[in-house]
């Protein structure tokens, strides 16, 4: 397999947004996933998002582990830098390349084999340390590239392929990111455009640690009658608790759903999240309430989805750290060394 | 008068015996021990103490061994202790055992001791320290720690260490704060007065001032390389706790706080964050190393296991990143208390597939401080993981070492990275295209061009151009290149020393790291038994020319190291074809740093001195 260059011919009157950059540029190679991989549909929401925001590609980087949903990044954001690490270990590049330029927008891509199974801890860790990231597992409770065996998020009593029932209990990602102290927590699924670009905007403005997980259905290993993470099965089971809209501070604010059903959020950088809520009791601000309400959902049977929790102002590790505004790897010599006058005086004390 | 069980003719020396205390763990010893040293070396005599100590809190037994030497050896010297300042009950057979004839026990004789508890070959010392501070004090804290002061005092007195200079060092580190000052020295001369009063002093061991010590610092190398870390640019460290490596970090975080933080806003310039695990640590380095931040992390051997898969990445997507490790007993959990040289092997190949990677070996807190700052330049420039060795004998023990110092004018080095400028221009851009012909390629950093310069960074093959490709010629060029890029780095790693015998030999031995001091005494030693040897001290692999060629200027070439498989002496005959036959292996691999009578026995013994000894007769 080699890499498949996109022809970069733009159709002269396509859209363009206030950077100038037309949605072609936010594209990647073309995809090498199989044919109706829910992945590709998240790739196209992740495009869709960057060019709604106006996001300079250039200004992102990607990173990603191993798996299909790891591949991924190649299929976006041709001018962004990626990163393709190692399995399970994405949370830990990407925390460090955040520590080292503070000024980029960090996208981690990874897949439930990589972040629930492999990767459980890395995937905890960044979450409770508040990284300021847009985390997105492309969940579809399986192994795809080793051909079909179950993931940690498969659910308990679902059927593989083979027809093998599992008899583990599935780990559920959102709830954990809900203990683990992130603070924009959301499930969505690929089919679910509608619902899936505004939660991937609403995650790129949030300054702290943003988990999406993202149902995304295996065409070919878990797309079946038995499995509890195929297209059919997800639409049936889908509970939205909202859908969002994401409005940026320089647009105008018109509230046209009834009153009561909306919920306004201001996030930190000036932008606002417009939630038309389809479950009024549900709230979106309270952690403990959001577990419950989900496992109460999850016994019923249904796949909440939607903006789970959000913190409007979030502290990220920076923040924790105190970290200088100037991203650290911008600091030259009379910053970061203090010189032979200091050592001298360090010599002194050493005496 | 002393408490003798037979009148023992003690030993006779000055300002060159081994004095050891035997503390409880957990019991406030370590202020009066650091007290002791210091005093030693204020008197301008030579002193290297060690702790020995086991993998515990509080409660288990520890030592303090400081070998004083006014010729200046800092070496553990072997064999026997002179003066065993016995504190603690539970050890106490052993460390009655452990003094050499004519040695002097000096212990708290509050409580009897039976007769047949001692040696009737030693001088015994008896000073009732427990009586004495419990009549002073009426605080058990007080009493616990005051009872060191007291016996530092008595010690003193028998020794003839000069009270001005306690003194002095007491009013230094309580500074502002008289009254613990005047409690301090008030303890100290309790003790002395106590010994005055009662014994025959001074004993057969005792200090005189010298001039020995000169401007030299007295600092542990895990302080040395956490000091280097910062001036050598470090903005990011991810580290996970593990002994003897901890103490690098907590250095690198002391320093960052007094030297790093920016006056007017407040705010780090550095980032230190404890990560979940070591696989966490070396993920944060190499992401941060990655977006342009010279980053590291300190560890130990278990932690080099754990990090090898992405040891590994580094190297192939070729990620500047700096790994203290700083060695311990292995193999597993191993000794974690004790010191060896045993993950130069592991270090050196790293991780699955061919690598090759490139170490630096510090022999004191001196070279830890520049190897330190030097790891990153070259990490910078090579595009690849350096590790800098050092082990717990370096790391953990507080040494005597000439001063830091540095050049104002000095920069660092970034090495290849194409800037926004350099990408406008035109200037081609690939990221693993060889453009200069020594195997380095150039980076950019994310973030730096809107349309220009951006690649996929990955751990699977790739062409020139970073693109994907399972291509074998691709995958073999790349290999190749990396090999030429280790070649590289023979020319910009430190030199190997070498240091001439007096006459003529063709007997060499080449060793390197902790082993110094040792082999640096060994030397005499062995001259005194007519034995020439020229030494070659190794800092850093790849090795350099002076290497192939030390090793081909003579006939017989001594390993000197410390692990049970002579793994520098594997990477000799592994990298430069040495005849193995050649190189005679000398491991002391027990935990405990080697010593100069070690070396010296092992290497007049070997069958090759006896040979060449008869080739000359």
């Amino acid at each position: 397999m080699t890499f498949i260059a996109k022809p970069k011919l733009h159709h002269p009157e396509l859209h363009k947004n206030s950077l100038g950059y037309t949605r072609r540029d936010y594209e990647g190679a073309i995809s090498t996933l199989c044919a109706g991989c829910g992945h590709d549909s998240i790739s196209a929401a992740i495009v869709r998002a960057c060019f709604e925001l106006d996001l300079p590609p250039h200004r992102i980087a990607k990173l990603s582990g191993i798996g299909c949903s790891s591949k991924t990044p190649t299929y976006f954001l041709g001018a962004s830098h990626g990163f393709n690490s190692v399995h399970g270990r994405m949370p830990s590049v990407l925390t460090g390349a955040n520590l080292a330029n503070r000024d980029l927008i960090y996208l981690g891509v990874s897949g439930d084999g990589d972040s629930a199974s492999i990767g459980l801890g890395q995937f905890a860790h960044s979450m409770r340390r508040g990284v300021n990231m847009v985390y997105i597992v492309e969940n579809n409770g399986v192994y795809g590239l080793t051909k079909g065996q179950f993931s940690a998020t498969s659910d308990k009593g679902a059927k593989s392929k083979r027809g093998v029932i599992n008899s583990e209990e599935a780990i559920d990602l959102v709830g954990m990111a809900l203990q683990l102290g992130a603070t924009f927590v959301a499930r969505s699924f690929s089919g679910d455009k509608a619902q899936l670009v505004p939660l991937i905007e609403a995650a790129l403005k949030h300054e702290g640690a943003a988990f999406i997980d993202c149902l995304s259905p295996c065409v070919a290993f878990n797309n079946h009658e038995g499995s509890t993470k195929s297209f059919d099965y997800v639409r049936e089971h889908n509970a939205a608790v909202n859908f969002l809209d994401v409005i940026s501070a320089r647009e105008e604010i018109t509230v046209d759903y009834a009153p009561g059903s909306v919920e306004m959020v201001t996030q930190h950088d000036g932008s606002t999240l417009r939630l038309r809520k389809l479950h009024t009791d549900y709230d979106m601000h309270d952690r403990v309430s959001a577990l419950t309400y989900m496992q109460e959902r999850q016994a019923a049977g249904e796949i909440v989805t939607g903006l789970l929790y959000v913190d409007p102002n979030p502290r990220d590790l920076h923040g924790h750290l105190k970290t200088s505004d100037i991203p650290l790897n911008a600091l030259q010599e009379d910053a970061l060394v203090p010189g032979a006058s200091a050592l001298a005086k360090i010599n002194a004390g050493l005496r | 008068m002393l408490q003798q069980i037979d009148r023992v003719e003690g030993l006779q020396r000055i300002n060159e015996f081994v004095v050891k205390f035997a503390n409880v763990n957990g019991s406030g010893s370590a202020s009066a021990n650091a007290l002791f040293v210091k005093a030693v070396l204020r008197m301008g005599i030579t002193a290297t103490p060690r702790n020995i100590f086991p993998s515990n809190i509080q409660g288990l037994p520890t030592w303090y061994e400081i070998r004083i030497s006014e010729a200046g050896h800092m070496a553990a010297r072997g064999g026997g202790v002179d003066l065993m300042v016995a504190m603690n009950p539970q050890t106490w057979d052993q460390d009655v055992q452990s003094l050499e004839p004519g040695g002097y026990l000096f212990y708290d004789n509050t409580r009897s001791i039976a007769p047949e508890k001692f040696r009737s070959d030693i001088v015994v010392i008896g000073v009732p320290l427990t009586e004495i501070t419990n009549k002073a004090y009426t605080d058990s804290r007080q009493r616990q720690l005051f009872k060191n002061i007291v016996g530092l005092g008595a010690v003193s007195a028998l020794i003839e260490m000069d009270p001005v200079v306690i003194e002095t060092l007491l009013a230094e580190q309580f500074k502002g704060r008289d009254k613990l000052i005047a409690a301090n020295v008030q303890a100290l001369h309790m003790g002395r007065d106590w010994v005055k009063m009662h014994l025959e002093h001074p004993i057969g061991l005792t200090l005189r001032h010298a001039d020995t010590v000169g401007d030299r610092i007295f600092i542990e190398g895990n302080a040395a390389a956490g000091l280097g870390a910062v001036y050598g640019g470090a903005t990011v460290c991810a580290w996970y706790p593990i002994t003897p490596s901890t103490s690098l970090a907590e250095a690198f975080t002391k320093y960052c706080g007094r030297m790093r933080v920016d006056k007017a806003t407040g705010k780090n310039n550095f980032a230190i964050v404890q990560a979940e695990d070591e696989l966490s640590s070396i993920g944060m380095v190499i992401g941060a190393a990655w977006n342009g931040a010279r980053a590291f992390t300190a560890t130990s051997g278990p932690g080099i296991s754990l990090m090898q898969e992405f040891i590994g990445l580094a190297y192939f997507a070729e990620i500047p990143a700096v790994i203290f490790d700083v060695q311990r007993a292995g193999p597993s959990t191993g000794m974690p208390t004790r010191t060896q040289q045993t993950d130069i092997a592991a270090c050196a190949y790293a991780s699955h597939g061919d690598t090759k990677h490139v170490l630096l070996i510090p022999e004191d807190p001196y070279e830890c401080f520049h190897f330190a700052a030097l790891a990153f330049d070259l990490a910078d420039r090579l595009q690849t993981p350096i590790f800098v060795m050092l082990d717990l004998e370096i790391g953990m023990n507080e040494r005597l070492s000439k001063p830091f110092d540095w050049d104002d004018s000095r920069r660092m080095d970034r090495g290849k990275v194409m800037t926004a400028e350099q990408l406008e221009s035109g200037k081609l851009f690939g990221r693993y295209l060889d453009v200069d012909g020594d195997g380095i390629t150039y980076r950019t950093l994310p973030g730096t061009h809107p349309t220009k310069g951006a690649f996929f960074t990955r751990g699977t093959s790739k062409d020139r151009m970073a693109r994907y490709s399972e291509e074998g010629a691709d995958y073999q060029e790349n290999m190749e290149r990396l090999l030429k890029k280790h070649n590289t780095a023979r020319s910009l790693v430190p030199v190997a020393i070498e240091r001439k015998a007096p006459q003529p030999t063709r007997l060499g031995a080449i060793y390197y790291g902790s082993t110094s001091p040792a082999i640096n005494e060994a030397e005499l030693l062995l001259q005194d038994q007519g034995v020439q040897l020229d030494l070659l001290r190794v800092r850093a692999f790849p090795f350099g020319a002076e290497v192939e060629a030390f090793i081909a200027a003579h006939d017989h070439v001594f390993v000197v190291e410390q692990n049970r498989d002579g793994q520098l002496r594997s990477l000799l005959v592994n990298e430069l074809e040495i005849d193995p036959k050649k190189l005679g292996k000398i491991v002391h691999f027990d935990g405990t740093p080697i010593s100069a009578r070690f070396i010296a026995g092992a290497i007049a013994a070997s069958a090759s001195v006896k040979r060449l000894e008869k080739a000359v007769s």
